[in-house]
């Protein structure tokens, strides 16, 4: 099913949690929200819901008006990050909670319920816990309970908030994986929400950033990583190195000399350059412009290797680290050159 | 031979400690305990200790228990029934019955309703609120009484027209069970505000987006989530209900065999020397007391696994 947020607009007291936010989350796919805390992810997901409501905007589900309808009559399944399981049922009685809810007429039978709670509780590979309570399960396990709950009532939408929030890191990847698998065999449209990163780009099909209320960039992972549209993206995703320069007569400058970058149809004035450390080279100092800086400090273990070098400059000390090949050697104290081979340049300072 | 009789002991019993309080206080108890290796004292001082500590039990708590019994059953085994099956004395007992009814089943659908205000919805006044409940504990029995008269009696703001549209309140079952309301009313929202503070509404949304009612979620959700609070404040607030003395007193009108309480019924017999009955009804009182108490500590293991 299709999800269209149009102009959502939420404010609570003096806060506004969401600004005119315009979301499309295509039939199928699986999105991410992902923005640090205070961004407005979650409010936008409990909006979609029917768990809050927006001051100004719409919300559609397959083009139709869900505003009108609460949120058990929007048939979205629901994941807490808590996971919110009932503390006085059993597992089974859990999983079975959204069916046995329908009124009468609706309701499916006895053994019915059995059999697609029995279902339910095998897809997630948790079947010989269905008498138990959940404060008998751990972590993991009651997150993967939590989401057979919500999957029993056939929801037209799957929504997560930080499913993995709670969770120590190496449960959190095995169920990060297992969650792809599950969505890539059901299929149904599934927003989760998460401030991690490396989780919306390894899970998602397409991933939302959020910063302040508003959606800075939406893509796939490899569009918001390797081409970031705003300063926000590219400082939250990945390692960024963050430059002050100055643009004038097609030069770049930092620290008053050009770096000998070109700078991208970018108008003259205040500007900042973000790279990412893979992308920096270093050579042996040379005569024409470029970046010069010093050879501070050289560590890592194993193939990968760092090396902190620190910027001349009439600035402040600037100190940035870089990736560089373990086939050159640099000593400490080493005058070097740095190139830029990707960069981006964004008006205005940060 | 001053014992008091039973009735006085659960009047004037300190406030019962909330369940969040009660956990507290465990804790420090299993510290306390596996410290005491490190820093044992002398022998003689343990034994002085206790030894003051149940002898004080002994002569505030158990003496005068023993005494209601032994003094209910001084006249022998015949007179005690008898006593206890004097019309005036079932009538008490109905009384009470009917009173603790109407005042449990009151206070359970304020106690629900007000703690789950005050637990889920923030509000202007909610502060203020929270204090109000517990003021029934703060204030006189007897002036909780008065205020009653003062509103329904004869000279009362309403008594004029009670009296127009025949309806006593005052010296009769309403004016004792609005009595016995308004001093147990603090009992079952007490134990269940901190309680549904702590657990959130988060279950709720839960449910309602899995497709409940309002309705649903609350019997099959949010009931069943506080049901031993809610039985433990129901207990307490029974005890308290049978046992008041002091705003039953006031608005009762003291009429044997009609606006007598059970332990208005053992002030009455004490009062006219017939000293083996009062014991004897006061016994029945003791034995709730007992039972209450029994009750409380298989309660409360309950309510720690909860």
């Amino acid at each position: 099913m299709k999800i269209s947020v149009i102009g959502a607009t939420k404010r609570f007291g003096d806060f506004t949690a969401l600004k005119e936010v315009d979301l499309e989350v295509r039939s199928g796919e699986l999105l991410a929200l992902l923005g640090p805390s205070g961004s407005g992810k979650t409010t936008l997901l409990r909006i979609v819901a029917g768990l809050d409501w927006p001051d100004e905007g719409q919300v559609q589900f397959d083009g139709e008006d869900a505003l009108s309808r609460s949120a058990g009559q929007r048939q979205v399944g629901f994941v807490f990050q808590h996971y919110a399981l009932f503390r006085h049922m059993t597992v089974f009685e859990n999983v079975a909670f959204g069916l046995r809810a329908r009124p009468r007429g609706e309701r499916p039978s006895e053994p019915e319920i059995r059999r697609r709670v029995e279902k339910l509780l095998d897809l997630v590979q948790l079947g010989w816990l269905a008498q138990r309570y959940p404060t008998q399960l751990s972590g993991g396990q009651r997150q993967r309970i939590a989401l057979a709950r919500a999957l029993a009532i056939e929801p037209r939408v799957l929504l997560l908030d930080e499913p993995f929030g709670s969770l120590d890191a190496k449960v959190r990847k095995d169920l990060r994986r297992w969650l792809r698998n599950l969505h890539s065999e059901i299929h149904v449209t599934s927003i989760f929400v998460t401030h991690d990163q490396e989780e919306a780009l390894e899970v998602a099909d397409r991933v939302v950033v959020m910063d302040k209320g508003r959606i800075e960039q939406t893509g796939t992972p490899q569009q918001v990583y390797n081409n970031p549209q705003t300063p926000f993206v590219h400082e939250f995703i990945g390692e960024s190195i963050v430059l002050p320069v100055f643009v004038e007569a097609n030069q770049v400058r930092f620290a008053g000399r050009a770096i000998g970058i070109v700078p991208q149809g970018m108008p003259d004035g205040a500007a900042t350059l973000f790279a990412r450390p893979f992308d920096m080279t270093i050579l042996p100092a040379l005569a024409e412009d470029n970046l010069k800086g010093v050879v501070k400090r050289i560590h890592g273990i194993g193939p990968a290797r760092r090396i902190e070098i620190e910027l001349v400059s009439d600035q402040p000390q600037t100190v940035i680290e870089i990736d560089a090949s373990r086939s050159q050697q640099w000593q400490i104290g080493q005058s070097v050159s740095l190139r830029p081979e990707q960069y981006r340049l964004f008006p205005g300072r940060l | 031979m001053s014992a008091l009789p039973a009735a006085e002991i659960v009047e004037h019993s300190a406030l019962p400690p909330t369940l969040s309080e009660r956990a507290a206080s465990r804790a420090i108890q299993a510290q306390i305990r596996r410290k005491a290796d490190a820093r044992a004292d002398p022998p003689w001082v343990k034994w002085l200790v206790i030894s003051v500590a149940v002898a004080f039990l002994g002569l505030f708590i158990v003496l005068p228990l023993a005494c209601v019994f032994t003094e209910a059953f001084a006249k022998g085994v015949a007179a005690y029934f008898a006593a206890l099956t004097h019309p005036d004395t079932l009538s008490a007992v109905r009384l009470t019955l009917i009173v603790a009814a109407i005042s449990v089943a009151s206070n359970v659908v304020f106690g629900v309703i007000g703690a789950w205000a005050i637990g889920k919805f923030e509000f202007r006044g909610k502060n203020l609120l929270i204090t109000l409940i517990e003021l029934p504990f703060s204030v006189s029995p007897v002036i909780a009484g008065l205020v009653f008269v003062l509103l329904f009696g004869l000279q009362g703001y309403f008594g004029s027209w009670l009296v127009a549209h025949n309806i006593k309140v005052i010296f009769a079952l309403p004016g004792i069970a609005l009595a016995t309301i308004f001093v147990t009313f603090p009992f079952v929202v007490r134990e269940l505000i901190p309680l549904m503070q702590q657990q959130g509404t988060e279950e709720e949304q839960a449910a309602l987006s899995l497709g409940a009612s309002g309705l649903k979620t609350f019997f099959r959700v949010t009931l069943p989530n506080v049901k031993w609070a809610l039985l433990y404040g129901v207990l307490l607030c029974n005890a308290r209900a049978m046992g008041e003395f002091g705003a039953v007193s006031v608005v009762s009108g003291h009429v044997r065999g009609e606006t007598n309480t059970m332990p208005l019924q053992v002030e009455a017999l004490y009062d006219s020397y017939q000293f083996a009955a009062a014991f004897a009804v006061a016994s029945l009182l003791a034995l709730l007391a007992l039972v209450t108490l029994v009750m409380k500590i298989v309660l409360e293991d309950r309510l720690m696994e909860e």
